[in-house]
């Protein structure tokens, strides 16, 4: 009832073309807008904030990232916490040569490292497909992760072998570092993730995304097509690694504030990997959907026994919610196994129809 | 090309079938110990119709392959367009004008019948990757400008109820004619349809006929198809091109390749 578009009419292929072409949306999204441009930042606490927001936000970039790779090119890969660790790193040595320059310019540029590492070993996936792109991919998550740790240039030397983000400033702000607030932080975060997505959204509706559409789903024919098969993978792993060396580069310099080899193991490869299945491949809604699912819920499920005055011991806590979490995983999978994106698209439709749905 | 007028050009359908656009001379095609082609000679003509057929396994759709691209022949020369082709490859195929619709339908299953028909314009499009992030001004003209020529083709093969539905959930019938359009939006100046009636009701097939004859006359493209539905095939094309075991048994106009012995004994067999 709603949720309807009558009496709206597109009358430019402009206007029928736009992200979201009805009012309903917009308004969504302005609410939403509102929200985590104002409201967070005026009544949330630290805590919230700093485990729950500004995570969400780096790891829903990171799931764009793989996104575009998995979800619109087809390309399977388990290298995503390896790609996101080369942004981490090669932020983390900008800022030891330019410590002057904008921090958030440092993050951005350090996607372009990672997009390079991933150009390189995204160039297999000409010859090979589906699960043994992803063992390739592998490669990449182990070879990389033993550099982080061997490398002794990559982490300055430092003697417990971590990076250690210094202070650093934008715009006369102090974003990283003991001292930045996480206030300042969410929002250096927002923005960064709120452009990118931007970026994303236009690039998957053109041209370059029709194509990496028309590799995932037909390759000969994209070919007869005029695609050109190598070019347009390749592309999609630099873009992608873009997305998840930035998102790498946010994670250690606006999030955790230090970091080691391990922090981009192949868990974070699989975390990420699951947000994305689970929020449903080929959506950047269902990025977000999936990262809030995979990183809200479990310290949901961790805060309710304080809540309501239970007593149970945390290593209790921590294994009923692994469980609970990974329960719902497979019962999501088995419900709808395109995802949440899916979900919400087929309830859309449904309030679109109510109260009459034939 | 002009996609504007839709009325039918009044009268018998015109033609200048003199300028030959595909010369196949000698061309050996095999696989192994098979060959799948032996010494083929033919050509097209601009703005004809060319069938191909021949029974099961004739080496027909290698034919169609080796002309796109996707199979270099061993021995023989293809001349496109009166230059001799040396490598060719589907992108080269398809850069010079060459479209193609397959037999199995390749359509691409996630995307919705337009973007499945904008794909067809994926050669023509110019804008590169910031352009493309950035969305705003001329990448956002030039997706317009194509989406305009795009309704045309929607607008011709009379889908635009099922615009916005994803090919996957259409019937067949009509992701066929989803192919078409697609082969379309490339604007080829020869198109290549494999079996673009195969599996297809007799209301199904007269509108597919139509379709094909109306392209021909209306954007002048010159077609080379495979079918099997012999009356359809003899009713549609200028000329015919028969195959068997990868030779050529016959060529010429439905009506002299109808008299041949040897079609005649390729399909229905003879007497030993």
């Amino acid at each position: 009832m709603l949720y309807r578009e009558t009496g709206q009419f597109r009358t430019s292929y402009a206007a029928d073309q736009a992200i979201f072409p009805l009012r309903q949306d917009r308004i969504g999204l302005a609410a939403i807008a509102l929200v985590a441009a104002l409201a967070v930042p005026l009544l949330a606490d630290d805590f919230f904030i700093n485990t729950i927001m500004i995570p969400f936000l780096i790891f829903a970039l990171a799931s764009i990232g793989l996104n575009l790779l998995t979800g619109y090119a087809g390309l399977l890969s388990l290298g995503t916490g390896a790609f996101m660790g080369v942004g981490a790193y090669a932020c983390y040595k900008l800022t030891t040569f330019f410590p002057e320059v904008n921090v958030l310019l440092l993050i951005l540029l350090s996607g372009f490292f990672s997009a390079g590492i991933g150009f390189v070993f995204g160039l297999p996936s000409l010859r090979i497909k589906g699960f043994y792109l992803a063992v390739a991919t592998l490669a990449a998550q182990f070879f990389l992760d033993w550099c982080f740790n061997r490398i002794g240039w990559l982490y300055n030397y430092n003697a417990s072998g971590a990076i250690e983000v210094p202070t650093r400033e934008a715009f006369g702000i102090v974003l990283t570092g003991p001292t930045a607030t996480p206030l300042a932080r969410y929002m250096a975060v927002l923005a960064l993730v709120v452009l990118m997505t931007w970026l994303a959204s236009n690039l998957v509706r053109g041209r370059i995304g029709r194509s990496w559409m028309m590799v995932r789903d037909m390759d000969i024919a994209a070919e007869l097509m005029g695609i050109r098969l190598l070019r347009t993978k390749l592309l999609a792993f630099a873009v992608s690694s873009f997305y998840c060396g930035v998102a790498g580069a946010m994670m250690v310099f606006l999030w955790l504030g230090a970091a080691e080899a391990s922090s981009f193991g192949i868990n974070v490869s699989f975390q990420v990997l699951f947000m994305v299945i689970i929020g449903g491949l080929g959506s950047l809604l269902g990025s977000f959907m999936g990262a809030a699912f995979i990183w809200i819920l479990p310290i949901v499920i961790r805060a309710v026994p304080a809540t309501l005055g239970l007593d149970i011991g945390a290593a209790t806590v921590e294994h009923v919610s692994f469980m609970l979490v990974g329960g719902l995983i497979i019962f999501i999978l088995i419900a709808e196994p395109h995802g949440f994106a899916r979900l919400w698209q087929v309830a859309k439709q449904k309030m679109r129809t109510w109260p009459f749905p034939y | 090309m002009g996609l504007m007028t839709l009325e039918r050009p009044g009268g018998k359908r015109r033609r200048h079938l003199d300028e030959v656009l595909l010369a196949l001379e000698g061309v050996s095609l095999r696989f192994g110990g098979v060959n799948a082609l032996s010494d083929i000679s033919f050509d097209i003509r601009k703005g004809e119709i060319r069938a191909i057929i021949g029974p099961n396994g004739a080496g027909k759709s290698s034919m169609l392959n080796v002309i796109n691209g996707f199979y270099q022949p061993q021995e023989g020369t293809i001349r496109w367009k009166g230059r001799e082709r040396r490598r060719m490859n589907p992108y080269l195929a398809a850069s010079t004008g060459i479209g193609r619709t397959f037999q199995n339908i390749a359509l691409f299953k996630g995307m919705s019948t337009l973007d499945n028909v904008m794909s067809g314009r994926a050669l023509k499009m110019r804008r590169g990757l910031f352009w493309q992030l950035v969305w705003i001004g001329p990448a956002r003209r030039e997706e317009i400008e194509h989406r305009r020529r795009v309704e045309e083709i929607i607008d011709f093969l009379e889908i635009e109820h099922i615009r916005r539905t994803p090919v996957g959930k259409l019937p067949y019938g009509l992701q066929k004619r989803v192919e078409l359009a697609r082969a379309l939006a490339m604007e080829p100046e020869l198109l290549l349809l494999d079996e673009p009636m195969a599996g297809m009701n007799l209301e199904e097939k007269e509108d597919m006929a139509r379709f094909i004859l109306e392209v021909n006359e209306q954007f002048g493209t010159t077609i080379a198809l495979i079918e099997h539905d012999i009356g359809v095939v003899m009713d549609l094309s200028d000329r015919i091109v028969v195959l068997d075991y990868g030779r050529m048994i016959a060529d010429g106009t439905p009506q002299k390749v109808r008299r041949e012995q040897a079609v005649i004994d390729a399909y229905l067999g003879v007497a030993h």
